[in-house]
């Protein structure tokens, strides 16, 4: 019993019952504002669309995204009798799963963050966007319908060669850094923010990581016009739930991300961290809210065409650019 | 490579010009707490009015229940002591209704007439049959001195041939001598 008591309370297995209670907060914080952002990405396209939004449920609308989920909740889990069952549950659970994994490297505050120190922080990230491919190649091809598979097809398509230029217009913010570390990057931004040196690499990275959690205008792989919901069509309840909210965390990742990479992360003056880091997160997702307001949606070749012959070579000529300069001023 | 900044710039510009929408009037009409405005000539439910008098305007002539283009009025004519008609019982189906406004154009009298009330929503389909005293309002309507009565050569008690409006009394003939 004393053996227990004291193993119990000994500093290293405390430390560790703190480590993991920070990161269930990080987690369900995460997945919390993932949720609100349905509401508020529809209050914003209202806004700017002329019109009000959900306004009906609590103040300004705001338990809208209770409703919904009471709702999807209670919704028939009909998994049709044409899917291969077992890839058909797993796809929306890969999908949901990897992207709230990448949240662990992402450094919220000095303080706070589940992995910011990883010595791998951004080939890890590269490495969950890959299994994220998964999700909606094995949603889309599991479903056994011809809409679904043009969308997981389209998708795969899609972020295979998005993925491609993504990691090389991080290489630019690396080699100045010296580090894959997270923590280490927005250590290395404390004087100039690095959309200043690495602008080209910071406009491909946008890019990319817009195609790779298939946002509007990207959004090809789930496009409502041509292809009813793409990889997801044949997805009801909760399924189709999990696919919505890992949308919303991609978005709210790979806004992170960026303000980690390019835009100091939390650091700023006066300010605490959390509210630096949390204010240039919230104008990210809201750029990515007024993308889909206002830009409309490209062919397919359009947006092949744009990754491999703009992006790409953008992003190799501003690799090359660092290296150089970074070569010659050791 | 001039396709590509200009394609740039046009994307920029387009988000830009969405982003002003920020402060722009929202186009939507709060309805069930913002009541909206319609026009005094809106066709709405359908009223029987009555004359200054205070008397039912309606002679259950039945040319509004023909001119109806999809038969939503039934009435029944009946006659009064006094020599006035009336219906003895007059049925609006609004489920049925157009709103057309044909019954109006139709009526002699001006008895009925369509009004800018439109929130008509029942839960029961039974409900939106609306019998007479539904129908019936107490004042004038849109005609306010309006009397038909008053104004037709139609005989009733207390009134006579020849003493309506813009009527002269009627001839004798057999005083007609050369």
């Amino acid at each position: 019993m004393n053996a227990i008591l004291e193993f119990l309370t000994a500093p290293a297995f405390v430390a560790i019952l703190v480590e993991v209670g920070k990161g269930l907060v990080i987690l369900f914080g995460m997945v919390i504002v993932a949720a609100l952002l349905i509401w508020i990405e529809r209050r914003l396209l209202g806004l700017w669309q002329d019109r009000y939004g959900p306004n009906r449920v609590g103040p300004f609308g705001s338990l809208q995204v209770v409703a919904d989920m009471i709702k999807i909740f209670f919704k028939e889990d009909w998994i049709p009798p044409f899917v291969d069952k077992p890839t058909f549950i797993l796809a929306p659970m890969i999908a949901m799963g990897t992207l709230m994994l990448a949240f662990m490297i992402i450094p919220i505050t000095p303080t706070w963050g589940v992995a910011p120190d990883l010595s791998i922080g951004v080939l890890f990230f590269f490495a969950i966007a890959g299994l994220e491919v998964y999700a909606v190649m094995l949603g889309g091809w599991s479903s056994n319908s011809k809409y679904s598979l043009l969308g997981g097809l389209r998708s795969a398509a899609q972020m295979v060669s998005y993925e491609v230029f993504m990691g090389l217009a991080l290489m630019g913010v690396v080699m100045q850094t010296g580090s894959f570390a997270l923590s280490d990057i927005v250590a290395a931004q404390k004087d100039v923010w690095f959309i200043v040196p690495q602008f080209f690499g910071f406009c491909t990275f946008a890019l990319a990581s817009i195609a790779v959690v298939h946002r509007h205008p990207f959004d090809l792989p789930e496009a409502e016009q041509e292809l009813a919901a793409g990889y997801h069509t044949e997805y009801s309840g909760m399924k189709f739930g999990m696919f919505m909210v890992a949308e919303y965390v991609g978005v709210v990742l790979v806004s992170a991300l960026l303000v980690t990479l390019f835009f100091g992360g939390w650091q700023g003056p006066v300010l605490p961290p959390i509210v630096w880091f949390g204010l240039k997160t919230s104008i990210f997702v809201i750029i990515f809210i007024l993308l889909r307001a206002a830009l409309p949606r490209p062919r397919y070749d359009q947006v092949m065409g744009a990754g491999w012959k703009f992006c790409l070579p953008l992003a190799v000529i501003n690799m090359l650019v660092t290296g150089a300069v970074v070569l010659s001023n050791p | 490579m001039k396709a590509i900044l200009s394609g740039i710039w046009s994307n920029l510009r387009s988000m830009g010009m969405v982003f002003t929408h920020s402060w722009r009037k929202r186009d939507t009409l709060m309805y069930p707490e913002v009541p909206i405005y319609v026009p005094p000539r809106y066709r709405g439910r359908i009223v029987l009015t009555r004359d200054p008098d205070g008397e039912e305007r309606c002679v259950a002539c039945n040319l509004c229940a023909a001119a109806c283009p999809v038969g939503c009025i039934s009435l029944q004519k009946a006659e009064r002591e006094d020599g006035r008609w009336y219906p003895e019982f007059f049925r609006i189906n609004f489920s049925r209704c157009i709103f057309c406004g044909y019954c109006e154009e139709a009526c002699p009298t001006n008895a009925i007439q369509l009004t800018p009330d439109y929130e008509l929503g029942e839960y029961r389909r039974q409900d939106l049959v609306y019998e007479k005293e539904h129908l019936q309002i107490d004042g004038p309507g849109k005609y306010h001195d309006y009397n038909f009565y008053r104004m037709s050569g139609m005989a009733i008690a207390g009134k006579p041939k020849g003493s309506a409006a813009n009527e002269t009394p009627p001839v004798d003939v057999k005083s007609l001598l050369p």
